[in-house]
């Protein structure tokens, strides 16, 4: 058996490699490597709180909200203070902006055109995806950039520019909501509305939103108008292609979610770790996560909770094979994202999809667009719900000893960002974020992370340097390496 | 003219920001300037070793090689061996990648502040010895050497910002494509001058708060943010408030202050970012071209003559007292 190593991954955030061991046509074992180290935790230390804000964001241009959101989270939890309910509004807009955004980035840019390669060349269905689909000349991309820049425009009002706000503070949002801008923003989400319902879905979001199970889904991909629309395009494949048994991953049945969308307190999109096996929602609590760090180029080889985590690096350290660390919830290997979010807070296709057939990459792809779908009209709600002329900022004050934490969903993820503050600076500033839960290494009893064992089984054509079938596993998860290691 | 596209040690999000151009057909567009990606990696089809085979043939000359942009900074550590960011599938430290290529480029472009000074990256204690292309913050230098020129005798064109305002960079290319970017289009840090010959203040919709030294004191107010908030657009050269960011933005009409990020050494202030450094009250970044006795003394004036509506507004976070409608007399 010969190691095959494969990089670098394009249409990914961020530069990814991924070593592969194959037997009788399919992998037997992966491991998998970010092979990039900026040490934004190490720049952080010694700065004031504050300027987390200018730096975190800077961690990642695709998800520079959710690091903003998480960071924000955690000044305001380390000053016990509360944010008001409009600014708590303002910021699941803009969080949500980029979390819709980035799904419909990664499926129209990152992970669509793959099937419009040769390899694909005469299969019955190639001519009219390929032409959808292309990289660079499909129609598809010609559609959805300006689309998506419009979308963006939400973020140019509420935001200033994306990437890189500074708006979301601590204690809320910097830029309150005019009655006029209220209505702007409104009119900005229904015009994606009708994009998506246009293009994406050819159908309206709340009939998507109704799906209850794989069986549904099937028989409403056949329909007029959604099968001449994308998703019906991509139910179609996953018929053709058994993309449902394909990135799967039996031992890791556990999918997280930290939460996300607060209004008063309590988030829209529910907080837990669903047990797919057991059938069963378990709590998810921050004290549960470590990151181990047996595989990865840091120093030291234990496990640590992040509010005592480190991060120095460490070449030339032996069994190491990753920048990225090993993070575990109790101990275990758990699979984060849109499919996670969504079987957590109870949407019956996503957990009919996880039931049957586990995490693969249909039901990850699924499990994005759905959110596209559900969380549009809760944008309409909390965009209708601002109140002009009441705060959206509250003044807080830092302890200059003491400790926060911010746990958000990023698109990709539990996104976790832990803080201590000694003498009125950053002592210790650690970030998991959702593509380290995904693409971690192996831990010290040397179980291997959910993409790790996730590529296990997919078939490799010999010859074929960078098979199809290993770039469709990686991209359902839709990772982001520079959040990875940061 | 055939375009190379590498990312290293930065976010990303200068490419996130491309990808907003505020136009029905980016695609388009660029290919009717002539603009073609030999590979770009959040858009082209190319992975794993037929992208490598992309470099090579860069690399070799069999590709002519008409721009080389570089988005994210250069990591030189640990100890010079590029070990940092080794390029995926290549076993090779992307410093050496970046190094060959732009001896072979007619033109070099560092897309964003990280390849131009090192940015973000190279701050605090520089964990990864973060550098630009050309430059070390203010320094020349960064990876390339203070004397390198591309093949068409220009310096590393410093597309610089954090991130970049989508026109910069696709205004850049075209004006390269067109032949129409020579040494006079560049300032002394090598940035293009269409938009760097310009203040982040001028335009800016606090500038009836900054007449008059009516200041935010905390985020969301809506005075101006120079005074207590850290604001540099009186110092930091871009057109950002003359050019909207996605569709209408700016940072400070996002409610928050310039920091400066299309300057060299922005990602270390010497200060806390929101926060105006002062001397006995005064701050010490005053406006880029204003004697500092001038500043005190128009400050003392303006401040005494602020209208009641400049100053409550100026501390809120909407509207409260509106312009009044007074007769002038005038026709
Ligand atoms: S907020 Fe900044 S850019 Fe705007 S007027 Fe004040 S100093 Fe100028
Ligand atoms: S306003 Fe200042 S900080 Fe904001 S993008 Fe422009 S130069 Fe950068």
């Amino acid at each position: 058996m010969s190691r095959t190593v494969l990089g670098p991954f394009n249409r990914v955030e961020g530069d990814l490699e991924v070593s592969l061991e194959a037997a009788d046509g399919q992998v037997s074992a992966a491991w998998v490597n970010s092979p990039m180290y900026r040490g934004f935790e190490q720049i952080l230390q010694g700065k004031a709180p504050h300027d987390a804000l200018v730096m975190v964001p800077r961690i990642c241009g695709i998800c520079s909200v959710s690091q903003s959101v998480a960071a924000a989270a955690a000044l305001t939890n380390a000053a016990g203070a509360q944010v008001p309910v409009n600014g708590e509004r303002a910021i699941n807009l803009m969080l949500a902006t980029e979390n819709l955004a980035d799904h419909f980035t990664h499926f129209y840019l990152f992970f669509m055109p793959d099937f419009a390669r040769e390899a694909y060349a005469g299969t019955p269905w190639f001519d009219p995806v390929a032409a959808r689909f292309r990289a660079i000349k499909g129609s598809a991309t010609a559609e959805a950039l300006p689309a998506r820049a419009r979308f963006l425009q939400i973020m140019g009002l509420l935001a200033g520019k994306w990437p890189h706000t500074l708006t979301i503070q601590a204690g809320g949002s910097a830029r309150a909501v005019s009655a006029n801008e209220r209505i702007r923003l409104l009119s900005m989400i229904r015009e994606f509305r009708q994009w998506l319902e246009r293009h994406l879905f050819g159908d309206r979001l709340e009939a998507v939103c109704a799906l209850e199970s794989i069986d549904d889904l099937m028989s409403w991909a056949t329909g007029d108008g959604p099968r001449g629309a994308d998703l019906g395009r991509f139910v179609q494949l996953c018929d053709a292609l058994d993309l449902h048994t394909l990135g799967q991953a039996p031992e890791v049945p556990r999918y997280m979610s930290f939460g996300n969308y607060p209004v008063e307190g309590t988030p829209a999109l529910a907080r837990g770790v669903w047990h797919a096996a057991a059938q069963r929602l378990e709590p998810m609590v921050s004290s549960d996560i470590v990151e181990d760090l047996s595989h990865a180029w840091m120093a030291g080889g234990g496990a640590a909770h992040p509010l005592k985590g480190s991060t120095l690096p460490d070449l030339d350290k032996a069994d190491a094979y990753s920048w990225c660390k090993a993070p575990r919830w109790q101990g275990q290997v758990v699979q984060c994202g849109a499919l996670s979010r969504q079987v957590v807070s109870g949407h019956p296709l996503a957990r009919d999809m996880v039931a049957r057939a586990g995490g693969n990459v249909m039901s990850r792809v699924i499990g994005r667009l759905l959110e596209i779908a559900r969380i549009v009209p809760m944008m309409e709600q909390w965009t209708r719900a601002l109140e002009p002329g009441a705060p959206f900022h509250a003044s807080v004050s830092l302890p200059s000893d003491g400790e926060g934490v911010g746990m958000v969903e990023a698109a990709r993820g539990s996104l976790g960002h832990w803080l201590v503050i000694r003498r009125g600076r950053i002592h210790n500033y650690q970030i998991i974020a959702p593509t380290t839960w995904n693409f971690s290494p192996r831990d010290a009893q040397g179980v291997p992370g959910a993409l790790e064992q996730a590529l296990v089984g997919t078939p490799v054509e010999t010859g074929r340097e960078m098979p199809v079938r290993v770039q469709h596993v990686i991209r359902s998860f839709d990772p982001c390496m520079v959040c990875t290691v940061h | 003219m055939n375009v190379l596209w590498l990312q290293s040690g930065g976010c990303g999000g200068c490419t996130m920001s491309m990808l907003c151009a505020e136009t029905p057909d980016l695609l388009g567009m660029l290919a009717d300037a002539d603009i073609h990606f030999l590979w770009h990696p959040s858009l082209s089809e190319e992975s794993g070793s037929e992208a490598v085979s992309v470099l090579d043939r860069c690399v070799s000359g069999e590709l002519p090689l008409d721009v080389l942009c570089v988005e994210g900074s250069l990591l030189r550590g640990p100890n010079g061996t590029g070990r940092f960011h080794m390029l995926a599938g290549t076993g090779t430290p992307m410093i050496e990648w970046v190094s060959k290529l732009a001896a072979r480029a007619r033109h070099t472009m560092a897309v964003g502040t990280c390849a131009a000074f090192g940015g973000v990256t190279s701050g605090g204690l520089n964990p990864t010895d973060a550098c630009g292309l050309q430059y070390e913050g203010a320094t020349p230098g960064g990876l390339l050497g203070a004397d390198f020129r591309s093949g068409s005798g220009l310096p590393v064109i410093n597309v610089a910002g954090c991130p970049t305002h989508p026109d910069w960079v696709i205004e850049s290319l075209m004006a390269l494509s067109m032949g129409e970017m020579g040494a006079e289009a560049l300032d002394e840090v090598g940035r293009p001058r269409f938009y760097a010959d310009h203040l982040v203040h001028h335009g800016c919709s606090r500038n009836e708060f900054y007449e008059f030294k009516a200041s935010a004191e905390k985020p969301s107010d809506m005075g101006c943010m120079m005074e207590h908030m850290g604001c540099k657009g009186t110092q930091a050269h871009a057109d950002c408030n003359l050019r909207p960011w996605n569709g209408n933005g700016s940072c400070t009409s996002g409610g928050y202050p310039c920091i400066s990020c299309t300057e060299p050494g922005f990602e270390e202030p010497g200060h806390p970012f929101a926060e105006t450094p002062k001397v006995s009250g005064i701050p010490i970044g005053l406006p880029t071209d204003m004697p500092k006795a001038w500043f005190v003394a128009l400050a003392a004036l303006s401040k005494s003559a602020t209208p009641k509506r400049v100053r409550v507004n100026a501390t809120s976070d909407h509207t409260v007292i509106a312009p009044a409608n007074r007769k002038t007399g005038l026709k």
